[in-house]
């Protein structure tokens, strides 16, 4: 905490400490509630006016043994005065529920920085089910901590002593009387709470009462208590002019769908079989129904996308939704939306594999499976969205490039967007540039079911459309869509594919670099590294580095003029979560440029003190001859 | 148009794709072909609104040949493609075209889902017990012991009954017929197209090339008197050629009788115990294998439940705009 002007400490009277920003960090058991707690500081914190960013860290198991290490859920959220881009690196506080979440969580922790545990957890027992051998509150581990113990059990037992509900009922509302304290120490209103109690648990007011109650008491315990040294303000933040809400990744991902359906004059039909972390927009988009979108919960991946390609056929905007190892089972059916030439949105939130690998930790190794992954030559455009509320602009580009160019589109999302959470800049709605499809209704003179328009598009005639009945399918076809396996006619038309997909990248910007626009490093980065970036790049400036950035949304094809841009720059470095797959990208289109390839995949997001460090080394290792 | 051309009923000719068929010369598929295509010319059906969905496989074919709109997809995944096109339009007549492996080996899930679902689409399963396509391999249809290519010594798996594999996804409309009997495939078609609720149509079908002997044991014109059973609804379960021959059920058992003896057939009983007797008789070779309508039920339809709550989520919160959709939540304004 970088206390930026302390205020005047009366005697007798806490000091009231102003802070331009601070990293939050709520662990427990995964029954303890540590995602509703951090959902709802960050809520209170949306309306107090602060940016934010968060990191829900939670584990694959819905209930993994309860104290135990693998059962710790976590949800990290820096609130600040200022312009933010990530959730932080070490967290200022650590609120740890049992033992279990203190050693998780602990080697995070800043140096110095306040650790808040629940005493009432560190029994002999919970010290066994968390493996450890002696107490850490009287170890040694919290060495160099801020220590603050508080009793939570027996004070909430306290707190609801009167209320109607079991012993065991009670303890569940531990996590309200945790957040009661934080809010205290961080001067926030409790309205916004107590207000989304008396809805969640609307007809059971026992319920709302002793959560109330917790959260009240928790609030309480703070200003009574004395446990803290102080209280704390984050000012509300100087967000640029505009509406916002907070928002987070998924649900903008689906409000993005909807938007791009009506935008296309289509209706929309959002097909998913639910996976980690992608059924979130499956979940959210099931209550759009009076907004034009259809929602299938199909038997299996492959089903989900199949009755999609079946939606774009019979004239809707087929769109699924899915996680890498659906993408692998959806690869046969990807390939003859693209044989067929229909419209098809494919979100793919990425997480770490291969295989099941970590379902509820980030990666972005879905990137050249997303271009090549497929049999035979198989191009699609694919685009990827770099923050919670970028999915909404992104999911709208998705479904222009699809309807506009009779292509499926991949949306690259990942799980720290997914389920990260930001302030929203609500767009204003007339800004946003419709792209109606006209179907194709008559012939004409020399039509052909797969003539092509200046994007080199076949036209789109849908079932029902009399006198223009025609068959497709995944077999090679001429121009006329019949069957055919004349070699030159297969030539053209893998080269017609190939032309098509390219052709995306005219109507598509050229990125800005950020900073310099020559030097001795230009830093690429793509999807949800792009707040991390941005911040480790703008320090780097300030210590006098010649660093620039770039940032790609459109992934395949490339933006035009990238090759003049990484021109002016000795070297380009590329971080992102996987291992160098945008590096051999670039090497293979772009192959004049020294890269340097700079990957992470712990499941976690980078640091911005680590891409600051690895940015100091590049530009100290003496350049290739 | 003019009322007059609107009123010209269409002939089998204008079912007629363009494409010239590729199916091996004597192969059942004709037949099959020639029906459906007369069947649609006979029923009025508007080739515009009619959708033919199939997999892969030489069954899959099908679609390139008839002149409505067709799509021929990938293997096992017609039933998945076609709920797409059923739930996004509801108001195309969607048929399905499979064949035993397509349907019951890589595709047996969405087979079994869409029956389940029971979307008002109808499915032809062309049953020759064989991969044609990939030239001759045994099929999940195929019996114990078949020997092909890739079972020199026979296989060893127990093949599915389509029929029982249907009623036991809950399918509300089951029937058998035979490619080379247009009459009663077109009967059954017409009351496959009559029913609500997704139809599968199992249709014994020839493969000249590489499966001959199961078609010819079965349905040439001298054994299927005694080797098959019509079965009528209301009416008796007899057959032979004499038309002497009846079965009965006894308990949980069908069994051989007298003709004067045998139960009345009824497809639209509330349990599908019977029907899955029935058509468990294709196992043993002193009972005769069972055509015509095992079961038909009413239940309800999953696109007119999906189109249901679409209806009345307007109705309690309006047409959604876009607005009200991202300008939602708590929000606040930076002036």
């Amino acid at each position: 905490m970088n206390p930026t002007s302390a205020q005047d400490p009366q005697a007798g009277e806490l000091p009231l400490q102003q802070l331009d920003r601070v990293v939050l960090r709520f662990a427990g058991d995964s029954g303890d509630g540590m995602q509703v707690t951090g959902n709802q500081f960050t809520r209170t914190s949306a309306i107090f006016g602060n940016d934010l960013a968060t990191l829900p860290d939670f584990p694959a198991e819905i209930r993994a043994p309860a104290g135990t290490r693998p059962g710790v859920s976590g949800f990290q959220l820096q609130f600040a005065s200022t312009d933010i881009h990530t959730p932080g690196d070490a967290p200022d506080v650590l609120v740890a529920m049992n033992p279990a979440a203190l050693m998780v969580n602990i080697k995070a922790l800043k140096k110095g920085g306040v650790v808040v545990v629940n005493t009432d957890a560190f029994k002999e027992l919970d010290l066994k089910k968390a493996k450890c051998d002696t107490n850490p509150l009287e170890d040694g581990t919290l060495e160099g901590y801020r220590v603050i113990e508080v009793d939570i059990n027996t004070r909430v037992a306290e707190a609801l002593a009167d209320s109607p509900l079991s012993n065991k009922d009670k303890q569940r509302c531990k996590n309200f009387y945790t957040l009661g304290l934080m809010y205290w120490v961080y001067s926030r209103p409790m309205d916004a709470t107590l207000k989304w109690l008396e809805e969640k648990f609307k007809g059971k007011p026992d319920l709302i009462e002793a959560n109330q109650k917790a959260l009240k008491a928790g609030y309480n315990a703070g200003d009574i208590r004395e446990l803290f040294q102080g209280q704390y303000e984050v000012p509300k933040a100087e967000l640029p002019p505009a509406t916002y809400r907070n928002i987070m990744g998924n649900d903008a991902l689906a409000i993005g769908l909807v938007a791009g359906a009506k935008l296309a004059n289509l209706p929309g039909v959002f097909c998913s079989y639910p996976i980690t972390p992608a059924s979130g927009v499956l979940e959210s988009l099931a209550n759009y129904k009076h907004h034009g979108i259809l929602t299938v919960q199909s038997e299996d991946e492959i089903a989900a996308i199949c009755s999609a390609i079946g939606a774009s056929f019979a004239g809707s905007l087929g769109m699924t939704g899915t996680s890498g190892p659906g993408m692998a089972l959806k690869g046969e059916a990807m390939g003859l939306a693209i044989s067929t030439e229909l419209p098809l949105v494919i979100v793919d939130v990425q997480r770490a594999g291969p295989s099941t690998g970590m379902p509820t930790k980030v990666e972005q190794s879905d990137l050249l499976s997303s271009i090549y992954g497929r049999n035979g030559d198989a191009p699609m455009p694919v685009i990827a969205i770099s923050r919670p509320s970028d999915a909404f602009d992104m999911a709208i580009e998705a479904c222009r490039i699809a309807v506009q160019f009779m292509t499926p589109v991949i949306l690259l999302s990942d799980n720290f967007i997914a389920n990260g959470a930001e302030p929203w800049a609500l767009p204003d709605l007339d800004d946003l540039k419709p792209f109606p499809v006209q179907f194709t209704t008559e012939k004409g003179e020399n039509f052909l079911s797969f003539g092509r328009n200046e994007n080199l598009a076949r036209p789109w005639v849908k079932p029902g459309t009399p006198g223009m009945e025609f068959r497709i399918g995944g077999l090679e076809k001429a121009p006329t869509s019949n069957i055919s396996y004349d070699p030159d006619n297969h030539q053209a038309m893998t080269d017609l594919r190939h032309a098509k997909v390219r052709k995306v990248a005219d109507t598509i910007p050229t990125p800005a670099v950020e900073g310099a626009e020559a030097g001795e490093l230009l830093v690429v980065g793509w999807g949800s590294t792009i707040g991390i970036l941005k911040q480790a790049v703008d320090t780097c400036r300030l210590q006098g580095l010649s660093v620039s950035r770039l940032h790609l949304t459109h992934v395949w094809p490339l933006p035009h003029g990238l090759d003049e841009i990484f021109s002016k720059f000795d070297r380009i470095l590329v971080p992102e979560m996987n291992v160098a797959q945008m590096t051999v990208l670039l090497r293979g289109e772009l192959p004049n440029h020294d890269y340097v390839p700079y990957n992470k995949v712990t499941g976690q997001p980078f640091l911005i003190s680590e891409v600051v460090e690895r940015i100091q080394n590049v530009l100290a290792e003496p350049k290739k001859a | 148009m003019t009322d007059i051309a609107a009123k010209t009923p269409l002939t089998k000719k204008d079912f007629v794709s363009d494409q010239e068929v590729r199916w091996c010369p004597g192969c059942g598929d004709y037949a099959i072909l020639n029906a459906v295509q007369k069947y649609m010319a006979d029923s009025g059906a508007d080739p515009a609104k009619t959708v033919f969905v199939s997999g892969i496989g030489c069954s899959s074919r099908f679609p390139y040949y008839m002149n409505t709109y067709g799509f021929h997809t990938i293997h096992g995944r017609a039933p998945a493609v076609a709920t797409g096109v059923k739930v996004a339009n509801p108001e195309l007549d969607v048929w399905i075209i499979t064949g035993d492996g397509d349907s019951l080996s890589i595709g047996g899930n969405h087979l079994a889902h869409i029956l389940r679902r029971n979307l008002d689409v109808n499915i032809l399963m062309f049953n020759n017990e064989i991969y044609g396509l990939t030239k001759g391999q045994y099929s999940p249809t195929s019996p114990v012991g078949t020997r092909k290519k890739s079972t020199p010594m026979g296989s060893v798996d127990r093949p599915f009954e389509p029929a029982q594999f249907a009623l036991g996804a809950q399918a509300t409309f089951v029937a058998r017929t035979i490619d080379q009997d247009i009459k009663h495939m077109t009967t059954v078609l017409e009351a496959a197209s009559a029913h609500r609720g997704t139809s599968f149509v199992e249709i014994l079908q020839n493969c000249v090339i590489f499966n001959k002997d199961f078609y010819s044991s079965t349905v040439d014109r001298k054994v299927r008197p005694d080797r098959t059973i019509d079965l009528v609804a209301g009416q008796p379960m007899i057959y032979g050629a004499e038309n002497d021959k009846g079965l009965r059920f006894n308990g949980f058992e069908v069994e051989r009788c007298a003709a004067s003896d045998a139960s009345v057939w009824d497809p639209t009983a509330k349990s599908p115990a019977a029907a899955f007797l029935v058509t468990g008789m294709r196992d043993d070779p002193d009972m005769p294998v069972p055509v015509g309508i095992m079961r038909n039920v009413e239940a309800a339809n999953y696109e007119v439940g999906v189109h249901a709550q679409v209806e009345d989520a307007i109705a309690r919160k309006g047409k959604g705009n876009l607005k009200d959709l991202v300008y939602a939540g708590e929000m606040w304004t930076v002036e």
